[in-house]
């Protein structure tokens, strides 16, 4: 190497390279952020939290600028684990797509199947009898209190509860994985629905198990809430952090139960009444604060709504069969046009946008991601706070970063 | 909720000379969409969202479609005499035609307040190379924010006034845009660690074109 040429001369080791100017900011909620390198008032601090952070709940990275302790700027940076799932679902059959959607949101693949069913169904008029649609509103009920549950012990960990709250919900998780597993073949990668019905039968054993299962859930939920709800630090650590409002939370397009603990009113359940939702008798949960422990409480409290649709369910499951006699499975190929389905999964409104041209793949396969969206706001929320509350805020939003990044 | 075709004669009557067209949806849910011109979009997206029998507040989904330049047959058929007999007789014309090629956007609107909906609306670019700008709705719907991001990552629709624009899914060198349909991925097969067959050969070619050489 040519050292006259190569080395630079001190009057440009001088000057540090400042960056020309950092990303864009669009100043949500009037926050005032100053430069990140203010020679009077001193530096803001820029941490990269993720994408391997344990609190994160996978790839998912934050670009946090912190002042002291206080968040003035968080950025959410995805894609570490983008596959290109419309792509995939574009070049393959509808049929194929369908285990596909299992791993979107690999906590809920059964909400993920039925709501693909659902626009596949819309798009070709493919009705569905009536002992798969109880089946579906049993299996999602199930995920719900499965997504649920998980979430509560997931939340506890971030605030810093190590294990013990996080084994008590896994082993309930484990026992709804095992039904799942003896009805589908497969604990969290179920492949179940089917456009037309579902895929297999449940037997009377399984109906007797998902029934002491349901009947013993509420047990759990009061020993949980006893050690949990009313514990001093989690109110202290919760309430009052990360709140949103709902004028905000509408806007934003934020759905679920962060959109309900707002206070909004609006569950496609009953808002839509797919399926044979409407024949069940059930509350929504609203929240007051909008804040972390209200995100909490809805979903402990939508917990027990299910397990009263799922009382319903159980008890009301007609006899008959799983499948549409007519119904095209493999081969099918819609006549051109688009439909648009959506369900209330357990994180929110999970959509298909599916757009036929009359061949045998999709000409358009579009998923419509809960947790993608409910992220928007993800800032809004942390501005003020602190990194810890970052991470309780993130796990009450509640993402799964396979569907976040497709 | 109103239809389709009534609320375009209102948007009509408070926009003069908007360009908004009816789109019917062949499929049997029947969710028809309205095809907006991109001067009055930003307008128009706003009226949907505070009219008060409308009140749209809430944008679902925001989706992009790509559709390329493609030949269409159409069939038409004419009853003209038969020169020879000068009976009636059954003639099938097929003309060729070139669709337009452009970029889509496409919003899913509902109302929380009203609990109504869908509302679809679709945006569209003038081309798919030089004119892929299309006005912004994240001014109106916040929901958008994330949403158009991935449109323009993945589509290479550009949105004027969002606050935003960068690469959400894709990292920021990224040149291409991966879900139009004329992409093709980039030949990387010299890095396969065991190279064979097909792969072997698609690699020296690739090696040969990367060193100037004729493959």
């Amino acid at each position: 190497m040519n050292l006259e040429s190569g080395i630079s001369p001190a009057a440009d080791r001088s000057a540090p390279a400042l960056p020309a100017a950092l990303p864009p900011f669009n100043p949500a909620a009037n926050a005032q952020v100053r430069e990140v390198h203010d020679p009077f008032h001193g530096d803001l601090l820029e941490v990269s939290m993720g994408p391997h952070h344990p609190s994160t709940h996978g790839v998912f990275r934050m670009m946090v600028t912190l002042d002291g302790e206080a968040i003035v700027k968080l950025k959410p940076v995805f894609g570490y684990l983008h596959r290109n799932h419309e792509k995939l679902g574009e070049n393959t059959t509808y049929l194929a797509s369908m285990p596909y959607t299992d791993r979107l949101d690999y906590l809920n693949s059964m909400t993920n199947n039925w709501a693909y069913a659902l626009a596949v169904e819309k798009l070709a008029g493919q009705p569905v009898p009536e002992r798969a649609e109880y089946l579906r509103v049993i299996l999602a009920e199930l995920t719900r209190l499965l997504n649920h549950t998980c979430l509560a012990g997931f939340l506890l960990q971030d605030t810093g509860a190590s294990g013990t709250p996080l084994m008590y919900a896994f082993r309930e998780r484990e026992k709804i994985l095992d039904l799942f597993e003896s009805i589908s073949g497969s604990r969290m990668m179920c492949n179940f629905q089917r456009f037309g019905g579902c895929r297999v039968d449940a037997t009377p054993d399984w109906l007797a198990a998902t029934q002491r299962f349901v009947d013993g859930y509420n047990e759990f939920l009061d020993e949980y809430e006893a050690l949990i709800t009313g514990n001093e630090i989690l109110m202290a650590r919760t309430q009052g952090v990360g709140v949103l409002g709902p004028e905000l939370a509408v806007n934003a397009g934020i759905t679920g139960p962060m959109l309900r603990a707002c206070g909004v009113n609006y569950d496609l359940r009953k808002v839509d009444g797919y399926g044979v939702y409407p024949r069940f008798d059930f509350r929504v949960p609203l929240g007051d604060h909008g804040d972390t422990y209200d995100r909490y409480m809805i979903r402990v409290l939508e917990m027990r709504e299910s397990l009263g649709i799922l009382q319903q369910a159980l008890r009301d499951l007609p006899a008959g069969p799983i499948m549409d006699p007519k119904a095209k499975i493999r081969g099918l190929k819609p006549k051109p046009g688009e439909a648009y389905g959506r369900i209330e999964g357990p994180k929110g409104e999970i959509g298909f946008y599916l757009i036929s041209d009359g061949s045998a793949n999709p000409y358009r396969y579009r998923v419509r991601p809960p947790s993608f969206v409910n992220l928007t706001v993800l800032e809004d929320m942390c501005l003020g706070q602190t990194v810890a509350d970052a991470v309780i805020i993130l796990g009450s939003v509640d993402i799964v970063l396979g569907e976040v990044d497709r | 909720m109103e239809p389709l075709v009534q609320l375009r004669e209102r948007i009509l009557a408070r926009f003069p000379g908007a360009d908004v067209t009816v789109l019917p949806n062949p499929a049997p849910v029947g969710q028809d969409s309205l095809v907006i011109g991109r001067e009055h979009a930003l307008a128009i997206a706003r009226f949907l969202r505070d009219d008060p029998e409308l009140s749209l507040d809430y944008c679902s989904n925001v989706t992009g479609v790509d559709w390329p330049q493609q030949e269409v047959i159409e069939t038409t058929r004419v009853t003209q005499p038969d020169p020879t007999t000068g009976t009636p007789k059954v003639y099938e014309q097929k003309t060729k035609r070139l669709t337009p090629a452009f970029l889509e956007v496409v919003y899913h609107l509902y109302s929380m307040a009203r609990q109504h909906g869908p509302v679809i609306i679709r945006l569209r670019t003038g081309n798919r190379t030089d004119q892929v700008a299309v006005p912004s709705l994240t001014p109106i719907w916040r929901a958008c924010e994330f949403q158009e991001r991935e449109v323009f990552d993945l589509f290479g629709v550009t949105f004027e006034g969002h606050p935003d624009l960068r690469r959400i899914l894709m990292w920021d060198g990224f040149k291409d845009h991966p879900m139009r349909r004329d992409y093709v991925e980039p030949d990387d097969y010299e890095w396969e660690p065991t190279a064979h067959d097909d792969v072997l050969k698609k690699a020296q070619e690739h090696l040969a074109r990367a060193e100037g050489r004729q493959p």
